[in-house]
């Protein structure tokens, strides 16, 4: 049985069409309203609201904890500054990835950690020899996900220039409402946007201030249904979905490398040893066996398909994560989609895919299953760099 | 958009477009994409004709004329790529019908609130009105291999003309029988005819019914309504029947990404320049004369104005058969609405007692019976404007808050009937504006009751205004009627449909052709796909 996040008191008010999910334990919102459809367009017109308390929360502290985030991140932790956050994920030793997640630099001796799935083992078993704490700190935050081109406009009616003036994956510690919050300009949406951690006792009066200011600005409550929409636009990858964590599966083929899912950007091979750096290492130097792609539906190959059945082409409702195969035109299997949505924005049905590296290059034409009046078909897509929407606006 | 300039940069090109309106731009972009030469002329500062954003309010932008998007061609959208050049449509999800003294009809995304909404008016209509939905998107999608082509040419006999008849008539045959006579009865009837034939409540019935009269100076009771009826019906957005979406930033930013897109493909434009003539020797169009007396020579031109505009303002006396002016003469433009357009401080309160705000976020027709709107209508008919008019509204900052500052709103109001031609004579019109734009906010007042109290300011467009400001035949919002004898093959007139012109090398490409009015891109694509196929540029 699901628990309720600090922020229920709110958000259960406003979902009125009852339309929850079970969350890593939580209670999530799907969507506030029957159809998701307004809220994503908040996300990427005006603002959506979105509690993102779910996510597991570590502090880690003491002398040694930005040594051994180093030494469990793909990352070199040692080198983020005070202040700044940073996108990695982390790998067991055979370099299979188990998670991924933020990292937050709030004092010299301060960091937090963000993840999909507890954490906490990993990160003790591997801090036996460093001088630090390690505290979840899951149910002591509240978080909420400030996202969307006008998000910076509330937020900073809220907090003012400390928060305006905040730059990509930099954090600021202010106040809103008299209470202390810790303001990271992240998200999951692939837009401009922002996340508020905020004591779990102060997160109702946080969430009255942020919707207050909000409503001139068309801030609307979102929930996971257009979230999931607007990451597979920005074809940022889901644990769980587009790959799984290594220490879940029963089987080695199901496991993956951040390479193999376009996270090599955050490997960092040449510094002190860290958990799966030998096999990472190799692996580069090898090449990945697979890559992670976008793949762009064939729009009228996608309509002929219906229109063999009279019927006008029909876009998926939403974002879909049941995986479908992927096939070259000889039609041998290389590769899955893992999960895909229309994206209203770009006029395009989008996929996210694994395949096999001979397969991989962009403008490479391969062949997709499609159902279509219970009839199993096949449909040509184009592959593409999973990143489909970057506007300007996330970075600037 | 690349800034524009004010001056083309050659003496001569492969065609030249005159009139930077949707149509204009997407014409001249599949010119562009196939590796033409094309110049677009736009007689005022910004491109887009009709389908316009501007700041008239500082902090405000208006979509000044036309203010929702529907019938835009997904497959120019693709062709384009028009959400690369900035193309982008929010959702319209409610329609929302004031009623005095009453909360209204809402119909929403949800079927099922429909339902419940309707019901209260009639259990009968609402149970029949996801029926009449499916027919009607039958119907459109009938409609839809006729908007999406060429328009077929019943007096030819040239071999792929029949075949082009003979695939009609089956797609037609397929029909099953039922809808073979709905679709003639679609055809014949008018609006609330065909429309009673499934239901019996107001004000579901005249807020339907409204559709088949908007752009037409006709009343909801007078046969062939029932097909504009449709005509607002079979737009689709991502492959959704009868959804309508604003554009973001306004109607405008559908012309500038078409723009974007023909500059992408090396299409010049040049702003602020008007044309004064076509310049044509000896039955063949060679160029255009600029108004300051330039000239610019072009294999071919196409004309993206009016039939009005096109043939009796810029071809010189003398260069076409009486038979055809004659014609032209006869083709009704007939403006029959206004536009007005208000700044507002904070959004109104609308009566009825509905709470929030999320059935405003889709248009509000104020219509509430159908004798109102054939009240309208009657004072129309003896030249005047109609004192309680029928209402299209949209509210496009609660979807889209980039058009008005933080907390404030922009309220668009589609106005029928204001004849062109009222009793006075169309010149009178300024005189009258003021009043006219009073008679629409006295009317808005009786739904909305603190508007007053909410305005900051605003603009009032009579058709006089349109043709005035954008060269638009007495002001007629789809460059001519959506009449029947005014469409297809007869569209603009009989044996010109297909783009081509009585004077050799001039084309035409504006709503005037078939498929006819709307922010569509079809005539546009049409046009442009033809001169291809015939070398024609």
């Amino acid at each position: 049985m699901p628990i309720e996040s600090p922020f229920h008191a709110r958000t259960s008010q406003l979902c009125t069409s009852m339309r929850w999910k079970d969350w890593a334990g939580y209670f999530a919102v799907c969507s506030y309203e029957p159809c998701h459809e307004q809220e994503y367009f908040a996300y990427r017109h005006a603002a959506g609201l979105m509690d993102a308390t779910p996510l597991f929360k570590y502090t880690v502290s003491g002398a040694d904890a930005g040594r051994l985030l180093s030494r469990v991140m793909t990352r070199d932790i040692t080198k983020l500054r005070v202040g700044r956050v940073t996108y990695c994920c982390w790998c067991d030793d055979a370099g299979k990835i188990m998670d991924d997640g933020t990292v937050s630099r709030l004092d010299d001796d301060v960091y937090r950690v963000t993840a999909a799935e507890p954490t906490l083992h990993w990160l003790r078993l591997n801090a036996r020899r460093y001088q630090v704490a390690i505290e979840d700190v899951t149910t002591k935050y509240g978080i909420l996900a400030l996202q969307g081109p006008l998000s910076r406009g509330i937020l900073g009616h809220v907090c003012g220039r400390a928060v305006t003036d905040l730059r990509f994956f930099r954090l600021t510690q202010t106040t809103i409402d008299r209470r202390p919050v810790t303001i990271t300009r992240t998200g999951y949406t692939g837009d401009l946007g922002y996340e508020v951690w905020c004591d779990s006792a102060d997160a109702l009066p946080v969430y009255d201030a942020i919707t207050e200011a909000g409503q001139n600005y068309r801030l609307m409550p979102a929930g996971l249904d257009a979230l999931d929409v607007a990451r597979v636009e920005a074809g940022f990858v889901m644990n769980g979905v587009d790959y799984h964590s290594s220490n879940h599966c029963l089987i080695e083929s199901r496991k993956s490398t951040p390479y193999e899912l376009g996270l090599g950007w955050t490997v960092q091979l040449d510094r002190d040893p860290f958990i799966g750096q030998s096999k990472l290492r190799e692996e580069k130097q090898r090449g990945s066996q697979w890559s992670f792609v976008g793949l762009d539906y064939d729009w009228v190959a996608f309509e002929r398909l219906f229109a063999r059945h009279d019927l006008p082409p029909q876009t998926p409702h939403g974002a879909w994560r049941d995986p479908l195969p992927v096939f070259d035109r000889t039609g041998r299997q290389v590769g899955q989609a893992t999960s895909g949505a229309w994206s209203p924005t770009l006029k395009k049905n989008l996929a996210l895919a694994s395949v096999k590296r001979s397969h991989a290059a962009e403008g490479r034409e391969l062949l997709i299953e499609a159902t279509v009046e219970f009839e199993r078909t096949r449909t040509p897509v184009t592959v593409s760099a999973p990143m489909f929407f970057d506007p300007e606006r996330k970075r600037g | 958009m690349n800034p524009t300039a004010s001056k083309p940069t050659k003496s001569s090109y492969d065609a030249i477009v005159i009139g930077g309106g949707h149509n204009g731009l997407v014409c001249a972009a599949y010119l562009g994409r196939a590796g033409k030469k094309v110049l677009v002329v736009e007689k005022r500062p910004v491109v887009g004709g009709a389908a316009v954003s501007e700041e008239v309010v500082p902090g405000f932008t208006f979509s000044v004329f036309s203010y929702v998007v529907s019938l835009f061609r997904p497959h120019i959208i693709r062709e384009l790529d028009l959400p690369r050049h900035g193309m982008q449509i929010l959702p319209m999800e409610t329609t929302y019908n004031p009623v005095p003294d009453d909360r209204g009809l809402v119909r929403w995304g949800d079927a099922a609130r429909t339902r419940r909404e309707i019901e209260r008016f009639s259990p009968n209509d609402a149970s029949i009105y996801p029926e009449f939905g499916l027919a009607m998107s039958r119907l459109s999608r009938f409609t839809k291999n006729i908007i999406d082509t060429t328009a077929p040419e019943p007096a030819s006999l040239h071999p792929k003309e029949l075949i082009k008849l003979l695939k009609l008539a089956k797609q037609f045959k397929d029909f099953d029988g039922d809808m073979r006579y709905l679709n003639l009865k679609l055809m014949t009837m008018s609006a609330v005819d065909f429309l009673e034939e499934w239901f019996e409540s107001e004000p579901l019935l005249p807020a339907m019914a409204g559709s088949g009269i908007i752009g037409t100076f006709m009343g909801v009771r007078s046969p062939g309504t029932a097909y504009v009826l449709l005509h607002h019906y079979m737009g689709e957005i991502d492959g959704a029947y009868r959804a309508w979406g604003f554009a973001k930033g306004g109607t405008g930013q559908i012309s500038l990404a078409c723009a974007r897109a023909a500059q992408s493909f090396g299409v010049e434009i040049v702003t602020d320049v008007g044309v004064s003539s076509i310049d044509i020797a000896n039955g063949r169009a060679r160029g255009i004369v600029l108004d300051n007396g330039d000239q610019v020579s072009a294999k071919t031109v196409i004309s993206s104005l009016d039939p009005n505009r096109t043939f009796l303002k810029l071809i010189p006396e003398g260069q076409l058969d009486s038979d055809f002016t004659a014609s032209i003469r006869r083709y009704k433009n007939r403006g029959s609405s206004g536009k007005v357009n208000l700044a507002l401080d904070r959004l109104p309160t609308f009566a009825g007692g509905r709470e929030g705000d999320h059935h405003l976020r889709g248009d509000v027709t104020y219509a509430p019976t159908i004798d109102y709107i054939e009240k309208a209508y009657d004072e129309a008919k003896y030249g005047q404007f109609s004192r309680n008019p029928f209402l299209n509204i949209v509210i496009p900052s609660l979807n889209d808050p980039s058009v008005a500052p933080p907390g404030k709103h922009v309220l668009s109001a589609f106005v029928q009937y204001a004849p062109y031609n009222i009793r006075e004579g169309a010149e009178n019109w300024p005189q009258q504006r003021d009043a006219f734009g009073e008679a629409v906010i006295d009317t808005i007042e009786e739904f909305c009751p603190d508007i007053r109290d909410c305005l900051i300011d605003k603009q009032v467009i009579s058709p006089w205004d349109i043709e005035r400001m954008i060269g638009l035949t007495e002001g007629n919002i789809f460059q001519g009627e959506l009449s029947l004898e005014q469409l297809a093959f007869l569209r603009p007139v009989a044996g010109w449909s297909r783009y081509q012109t009585p004077i050799d090398q001039l084309w035409m490409c504006g709503s005037g052709t078939h498929p006819g009015g709307g922010v569509m891109g079809a005539p546009g694509e049409l046009s442009a796909k033809t001169m291809l196929s015939k070398k024609a540029v």
